[in-house]
């Protein structure tokens, strides 16, 4: 990688400006081939978008796109496949009827006359699958094939269309940690093999283990470049907030008290007969944070609204200190004293066309002091609203702004700060930090802590491995609706839970 | 799992928008609407500029004009005068001749009486509206509201064996009745939704044509006044009606023998109105659901459940429970309309009584954007355009349904905002802020 090398791609001063956002601010950069180059930044720093432009999904207002040194223009993806240019989004887009060597030659078919020539596909595939070290079944189904495999469809689905250069999207936020080593691997196979790669992701761990060369984007802007090597997670961290963040959770160890949330024997079929929860017993303690780790979709979800009351259950008991809450009325569980942040922010936490001293009260307004008599006591909505959007930091122009239109680490402070401040007894997160700013990953953090040491029974369940890692004292793994596994935090390593969450009972922990 | 494709929303700075003092901020609520009406009018003028009925035009006569074309240049300055008194004729039907002082009270009164039923109905819908449910049974509802309302108003005192009930007694009921027939007309569907999902859209239609027979079925039957030619109800008894404001005593002669009530009586032409206390009433009901929808938890439920049922669900608000809430009040609110009608105007119950006021009110919620406040002028604006339809026919010839055109391209173009933003280039309002862009470019 010496200066004269020509870079396969080079992008010079992109600038892309949205309604009331400048998303790219006069970004350049240069690919080279054989190299693995990073794109770190938070949610909305605008990755995505530039990554958007390079595919042909959006036309940039300002700057110009090289190939090999020549000016490229790029109006959509078959422009940009044709160019060697390749992507794998994070939504895959697969046929799940058809089989892997059906999906990956779809739209580019070899004939033989009117013919499909099969044979000839299917070797292909296979000779490419070699090449890279993407094992994959050829004549498998897609639907039936977890995601890391699914995945590997789709960078082979590039790779029968000649590129030479492949930008992975968030490649590894639906994998096990397994899986994403796996996927590591393969990214050096075709540096390796003279492809450049293009990594796109908020993970500070998987840059530095996987990167040669890392650019950070912040509002927009190419904030700095940094050499995975020498640059700590600290430091990459900082440039992507633009402040130095804490990122191990400060807390003590766990002093826990008595069983708050006993469940016991859960289980539940879906609308097709699957089963969601398969006899789920847990049990959270006050002044306990009990972790579930797991990868999306194993029945987490079913879980935290069953104990919510928005999920009915047809078995299982459900008891909260004490006292039976199986399929009550969710206001009824939530006073008697159960926060609840839920995983889909936007769609179940918060009404985003209501403003944020509304959105404050979604759980309380019926009650004392809020409503007095029949009506309203604005001016205790008021009051109730400027103390909690100062005490939470909700960065905000006015408590009549709506809450659509913050950010989402400030739309998650205000679901925060209207829970936290009822009386709980017992408190569900799930995915509390999902997309959201660093800055405000720390603030939740620290308050679930705080709410844990205030004596609350804490449950959290987060598909990210590391703030469960980080967050809890004991760490549950699900997978396919079972709880497969309950470990104190000093046993639960990457390596042990990891397994767990991809559904491989240790043999001696039985 | 993050979504950057939201990223535009995400990144937004946070220190933007300015919590502007919104002192117009109505105008920015009522400036689609407002100029929706304005393009309908002025595509209403051309078409009545184009389509004059040629007896109003001198005939074409080829020895006169050289060609069609010269013909039709000739007649434009009559074209733009008839299309004037068009315009003229139906603010004059709707307002009163200005020229003409002492024909104000009426045509004002007019105006008011069309507009009473859609300011109660155009409420029902907009109640759903807010709830996030589609109430086409509005029409149904009213019909139910009329139907409870004169069974009470034309025999309770019959079913008690007396002559005639007082005032307190009966004028209550007979509102009651109204109302709570068009709030279980509401409930079914309602309660459909909520336990079966079933859609109120499909129940609610089916609902209006089982109104319509039952309402046919009695007035032809039991409810038939025998010794009337048309098919009607008995006259309501005097003390069940709703007092008109202001008109000359009434002929008993020729209402059944009752005697209606007015809070003034005077004997000058002039002031002979039709105007009733359905208007207060309608007014009264404006107030109670702006208040309801904005001061109190049920109003907040209502909103919430219509804006985000999921986390209404999730804040613990019971979803059946304000689906069936709304479509009740809904359903009450179309009644009070029928009722008003009713016990308020026409004093007995027609089988034509029909209207498609219900029809009309779906419009009426969609034009003021389901404000409450809103609805009054709204409603007005409605019952103007049927008022002066008619003094519009007569003073040029233009057909009624030239109304029903402009009615129709309002609600066009409030459905479809898009086409108005881009006519008269408004920016889709964003923090609360309208910006008129000049140019042709986006």
């Amino acid at each position: 990688m010496t200066a004269n090398v020509v870079p396969a791609l080079e992008v010079r001063n992109i600038t892309k400006q949205f309604p009331g956002v400048l998303a790219n601010d006069h970004i350049s950069f240069t690919l080279l081939p054989g190299e693995i180059h990073a794109f770190l930044g938070e949610n909305g720093a605008g990755k995505s978008t530039l990554m958007n432009i390079l595919y042909g999904l959006y036309d940039p207002d300002e700057g110009e796109i090289l190939i090999n040194g020549k000016l490229a223009k790029i109006k959509n993806p078959a422009d940009a496949i044709g160019l060697g240019l390749g992507m794998v989004h994070q939504e895959y887009a697969l046929v799940d009827t058809l089989t892997v060597t059906e999906n990956i030659i779809l739209g580019t078919e070899l004939r033989k006359g009117p013919v499909l020539n099969a044979k000839e596909a299917s070797q292909r595939v296979r000779e490419l699958s070699e090449q890279y070290g993407l094992a994959v079944p050829p004549d498998a189904i897609v639907g039936d094939l977890p995601v890391g495999v699914q995945q590997r469809v789709e960078i082979l689905k590039a790779l029968y269309r000649n590129v030479n250069m492949l930008i992975l999207d968030e490649p590894t936020a639906v994998l096990t940690p397994q899986e994403a080593d796996d996927l590591f691997r393969v990214m050096r196979e075709l540096a390796d093999k003279g492809k450049a790669l293009i990594f796109i992701t908020h993970k500070l761990r998987e840059v530095r283990e996987v990167a040669d060369r890392i650019t950070v984007l912040r509002r927009g802007k190419v904030v700095g470049d940094a050499d995975p090597k020498t640059a700590s997670e600290g430091q990459l961290a900082a440039l992507m907030v633009g402040r130095d963040v804490v990122l191990k959770v400060d807390k003590t160890a766990a002093n826990p008290g008595d069983v708050v949330l006993k469940v016991r024997n859960l289980n539940l079929r879906d609308d097709r007969g699957l089963t969601v929860l398969d006899d789920v017993s847990i049990d959270v303690h006050a002044g306990e944070v009990l972790g579930i780790a797991g990868v999306q979709g194993n029945g987490q979800t079913e879980l935290v609204e069953a104990i919510t009351g928005l999920q009915a259950l047809p078995s299982g008991s459900i008891e909260l200190l004490g006292k039976d809450i199986t399929n009550r009325p969710p206001r009824s569980i939530t006073e008697q004293g159960v926060a609840y942040i839920p995983e889909d922010r936007k769609g179940t936490g918060l009404v985003l066309g209501y403003s944020i001293r509304d959105n404050l009260v979604l759980s309380t307004y019926y009650k004392p002091p809020f409503t007095k008599g029949l009506t309203f006591n604005d001016q205790a909505i008021d009051e109730n609203a400027k103390e909690l959007i100062e005490t939470f930091d909700v960065r905000t122009p006015s408590a009549t702004t709506t809450a659509g239109s913050l950010s989402g680490g400030n739309q998650q402070k205000i679901i925060v700060a209207r829970e936290f401040t009822r009386k709980n007894r017992l408190l569900i997160a799930s995915q509390p930090t999902r997309g959201i700013d660093v800055g405000s990953i720390e603030f939740i953090h620290n308050q679930i802590i705080k709410q844990r040491d205030a004596g609350l029974a804490v449950l959290l369940v987060s598909a990210e491995l590391d703030e469960v890692l980080a967050l809890a004292d004991r760490v549950a793994v699900m997978y396919h609706g079972k709880i497969v596994g309950i470990l104190p935090i000093a046993e639960a390593t990457r390596e042990r839970v990891g397994l767990l969450m991809a559904g491989i009972q240790e043999q001696a922990n039985v | 799992m993050s979504n950057e494709q939201q990223a535009p929303a995400e990144t937004k700075p946070t220190t933007e928008p300015k919590p502007s003092k919104r002192r117009f901020g109505w105008l920015n609520e009522a400036i689609v609407p407002l100029l929706a009406i304005l393009t309908a009018v002025l595509i209403g003028a051309v078409i009545v500029f184009v389509s004059i009925p040629s007896n109003k035009l001198p005939a074409f006569d080829l020895s006169l004009y050289g060609s069609r074309s010269d013909w039709f240049f000739s007649t434009l300055p009559e074209r733009l005068r008839v299309t004037l008194s068009a315009f003229t004729g139906l603010f004059s039907g709707a307002f009163g001749d200005w020229t003409n002082p002492s024909s104000i009270p009426v045509a004002m009164s007019n105006t008011l009486v069309e507009s009473t039923p859609y300011i109660l109905a155009g409420l029902a819908v907009a109640v759903t509206f807010k709830a996030g449910l589609f109430n086409v049974g509005a029409e149904g509802q009213l019909l139910m509201g009329a139907l409870g309302s004169v069974a009470v108003a034309a025999f309770m005192p019959q079913w008690f064996g007396v002559a005639s009930l007082p005032t307190i007694i009966h004028l209550p009921a007979a509102l009651l009745a109204g109302v709570i027939a068009g709030g279980l007309w509401g409930i079914i569907p309602g309660y459909l939704r909520a336990k079966t999902g079933a859609h109120e859209v499909i129940t609610t239609i089916m609902l209006n044509y089982i109104a319509l027979q039952v309402m046919d079925y009695l007035i032809n039957g039991v409810m038939k006044d025998k010794s009337a030619t048309l098919q009607r109800t008995p006259f309501i008894h005097e003390n069940a009606a709703l007092p008109r404001i202001i008109s000359k005593a009434t002929d008993p002669s020729l209402t059944g023998g009752q005697a209606y009530p007015r809070l003034f009586t005077t004997t000058s032409s002039t002031w002979d109105l039709r105007i009733h206390m359905g208007i207060v009433l309608a007014f009264l009901m404006v107030g109670f659901i702006w208040w309801l929808m904005n001061r109190t938890p049920k109003g907040f439920e209502i909103k919430t459940v219509g804006e985000n049922p999921e986390a209404a669900r999730y804040a613990g608000m019971s979803i059946t429970g304000t689906v069936v809430g709304a479509m009740g009040l809904s359903g009450a609110l179309a009644g009070l309309a029928g009722t008003s009608q009713v016990i308020g105007l026409e004093y007995n119950l027609k089988a034509v009584f029909s209207s498609g006021l219900g029809f009309d009110s779906l419009a009426i919620a969609l034009l003021a954007k389901s404000n409450p406040i809103a609805i009054v002028p709204a409603a007005l604006f409605w019952g103007a355009l049927r008022t002066g339809a008619g003094a519009m026919q007569v003073n040029t010839g233009i057909s009624i349904n030239l109304i029903q055109i402009i009615q129709a391209l309002v609600i066009m173009f409030i459905a479809a905002d898009q086409i108005v933003r881009w006519i008269y280039r408004i920016k889709q309002a964003e923090g609360g802020k309208i910006t008129f862009n000049r140019s042709w470019g986006k």
